[in-house]
């Protein structure tokens, strides 16, 4: 991935630009690194998985601006090396990028990241980022994405257009890995709608705008499907299920908003994606559907200062819903997710947030997690997490994680 | 009759008293509120026009046994005519929330509008700033202390004079309009000469002193803009402090609405 970009004529431009006009006072080095081990509950339904997963991260950004800060380019690779999991030892440039703003433009060109969405349990309308899934199963970590970006910011609002040149497929876990269902997913040889395959080029569009006590944002997007479908099918060589993705072509029109009222935080993402339907296998001729509503609707509410002291409860519950049956990545069709936010606003910045997603239609099925983090000195932080996975029914998704519950301790460095 | 007339007079005589002292003490409460007024807009008025600011801060938080722990940020400001002002922080230490930007536009009595941009995210979020009464960053500063200086959010009364340090002051009691703010009054000692704050006593939701804030080393800024380079808030209930110091400042950097842009966030350095 790494070379097949940096070969373009982009980074060559990029490079020059960086050689002329930079020099020591404009440059600054940062980031994080982290070491961290998993404990995993139960024994895995594969024998070859262990109960243990140790792995480091690094994650150094570098950073130049120049015409008074005008110009920057910002460099972020990220590695991982993992213990057992092969496909999760990796490395990934996740922003490599020049900028230029003016008081009413920006423009990007290279790697970068962007965050669209209000909610917190799901994010429906965020699609420019490919999901990093070996790196957390809340789909937190995104894959760096190559672009081109205006952006123009007036009044009302910011307008966004991108041209996306290069798709970047989704990570799975290797079988020894964890926090995985126990198929072989066949990275190697991905399905694509598009004969252009990975160099499809996407499209996007976005208006973003902020009045009063209002968050407003429409999207839309046409191109390849950040979420793939999984192609079932039979490895002879070892006798196993092998999922193959299949990335299919779409247009989807986006909403997200976000109300203050009183000290409520009201918040709504809804999406609506059209598939093209071209190249489909034969495997998911009924499973991929030609269009499909989603949406997410919700509160967060917060208590400063409980019961006259220092801490502060926050309360989030959100809805999710889906038109489409249960796939392998469509969880959220009829759930509720309800989480508790306690800050202690102590020097330390401690947080813990506990919450349970539970599916409305299935008692049995729902996905417990905690995360919680504080300072240890100006540099260190520790950070636990956890998940924990129910489902009795063979045709939930989340029934191949049933026994993938684990607990996190990472150690975090930040320089 | 004459029994009945001499009550009468007698009753219309205490009536009247009773009537010139109230409205002497009336009048008298009247001038302290109109001196307290006169004090805040004095106040006020020394620091109007000052237009945009920009400043590198330490902030030391001590607990009560005297650990220290020290945050580095940026403060830029933009003076708002008629409303409270626009301000953006930026957190450059601890290492972990390094990148962190928090925009913030102060209200006289609505909520401020604020936003906190979270760069491991790359996401702007909007945070409801209703209750303007939590500590801003673990410190001893809630919120509404770091908000700017507006008449429209206090009623005033005037309530002596004192010396601070050797410093004249005026002594004005200010009561938040906003039913949301996290005090009943606050004392504020006003120095009589150039009318900036030399020291806050803030009294919490039961009336009892929970805070004091001083003031001091102030330095002049374009003639006319005094500056405190430390303000110090001391909790008295729990003995923990923070000191806010001014490293560096400087006026008229240029600064302008659209650099106070909740949709420009993620490019805050």
């Amino acid at each position: 991935m790494i070379q097949q970009l940096s070969g373009t004529t982009l980074w060559c431009l990029i490079t020059l630009m960086f050689a002329s006009h930079i020099n020591a006072q404009e440059f600054e080095l940062g980031g994080e690194a982290g070491i961290e081990q998993r404990y995993f509950l139960e024994d895995a339904l594969l024998p070859d998985q262990e109960r243990t997963q140790g792995s480091i991260y690094l994650q150094p950004e570098f950073f130049f601006n120049w015409n008074d800060g005008d110009d920057r380019l910002v460099i972020k690779p990220f590695t991982r090396l993992d213990q057992h999991d092969s496909e999760r030892s990796h490395a990934d440039l996740r922003e490599f990028h020049w900028l230029h703003q003016s008081r009413d433009w920006e423009f990007v060109a290279g790697i970068s990241k962007v965050f669209w969405g209000q909610t917190e349990s799901l994010h429906l309308v965020d699609i420019i980022n490919q999901t990093d899934y070996v790196e957390a199963v809340d789909g937190e970590d995104k894959l760096g994405q190559p672009m081109l970006n205006f952006s123009y910011f007036s009044n009302y609002g910011r307008f966004s257009a991108f041209v996306l040149p290069y798709f970047r497929e989704r990570t799975f876990a290797s079988l020894d890995g964890r926090v995985t269902p126990p198929f072989i997913f066949d990275t190697d040889n991905p399905l694509y709608a598009s004969s252009s395959e990975e160099n499809n080029i996407d499209y996007a569009l976005r208006w973003q705008y902020t009045s009063g006590d209002w968050e407003l944002g429409f999207s839309y997007f046409a191109g390849t499907n950040r979420d793939p479908y999984l192609a079932e099918g039979f490895d002879p060589e070892t006798n196993r299920l092998v999922l193959q993705p299949y990335y299919s072509q779409i247009q989807q029109v986006g909403i997200d908003v976000l109300a203050v009222v009183d000290a409520w935080l009201f918040k709504v993402e809804g999406i609506y994606r059209q598939d093209e339907e071209e190249n489909v296998p034969l495997a998911l001729q009924d499973v991929v559907v030609d269009t499909f509503f989603a949406a997410v609707v919700g509160f967060e509410y917060t208590s400063v200062g409980i019961f006259d002291s220092q801490y502060d409860l926050g309360w989030l519950v959100e809805y999710q819903f889906d038109e489409r049956d249960q796939t392998a990545f469509v969880f959220g069709q009829n759930d509720l997710m309800i989480g508790l936010r306690f800050i202690v606003n102590d020097i330390d910045g401690t947080e813990v947030l506990i919450g349970l997603v539970q599916d409305l239609e299935d008692s049995g099925s729902y996905t417990g997690f905690l995360e919680a983090s504080s300072r240890i000195t100006d540099q260190w932080r520790w950070k636990l997490d956890g998940y924990f996975f129910a489902s009795e029914q063979l045709v939930d998704p989340l029934y191949f994680l049933r026994r993938e519950d684990f607990v996190q301790f990472t150690l975090e460095y930040y320089f | 009759m004459s029994a009945s007339h001499r009550f009468n007079f007698g009753l219309r005589q205490v009536l009247l008293t009773i009537l010139i002292v109230s409205c002497s003490a009336f009048t008298g409460v009247m001038a302290n509120e109109q001196r307290g007024m006169e004090i805040a807009e004095l106040r006020k008025a020394a620091d109007t026009g000052w237009g945009d600011t920009e400043a590198a801060m330490l902030m030391i938080l001590r607990n009560a046994q005297g650990q220290e722990s020290v945050r580095e940020i940026r403060f830029r400001s933009l003076e708002v005519i008629d409303d409270g002002d626009k301000a953006l922080t930026i957190f450059d230490r601890p290492r972990d929330v390094s990148g962190t930007a928090f925009l913030s536009f102060s209200k006289a009595l609505e909520p401020d509008l604020q936003w906190i941009y979270l760069p491991a995210l790359r996401r702007v979020k909007r945070i409801n700033s209703k209750n303007k009464s939590g500590p801003f960053m673990g410190s001893e500063f809630a919120f509404e202390d770091m908000t700017s200086f507006e008449l429209e959010k206090y009623s005033f009364k005037y309530v002596g004079e004192d010396s601070i340090d050797g410093r004249a002051a005026f002594m004005v009691e200010q009561v938040p309009l906003d039913r949301n703010s996290g005090y009943t009054r606050q004392v504020v000692w006003v120095d009589q000469e150039h009318h900036y704050v030399l020291k806050i006593d803030f009294y919490d939701r039961k009336d009892a002193l929970l805070k004091t804030l001083l003031l001091e080393d102030y330095r002049l800024y374009k003639d006319k803009f005094w500056r405190a380079h430390s303000s110090e808030m001391m909790n008295v209930q729990t003995e923990k402090s923070t000191q806010l110091i001014i490293d560096s400042i400087e006026f008229g950097v240029g600064l302008e609405d659209a650099d106070f842009d909740s949709n420009k966030l993620r490019n805050v350095r």
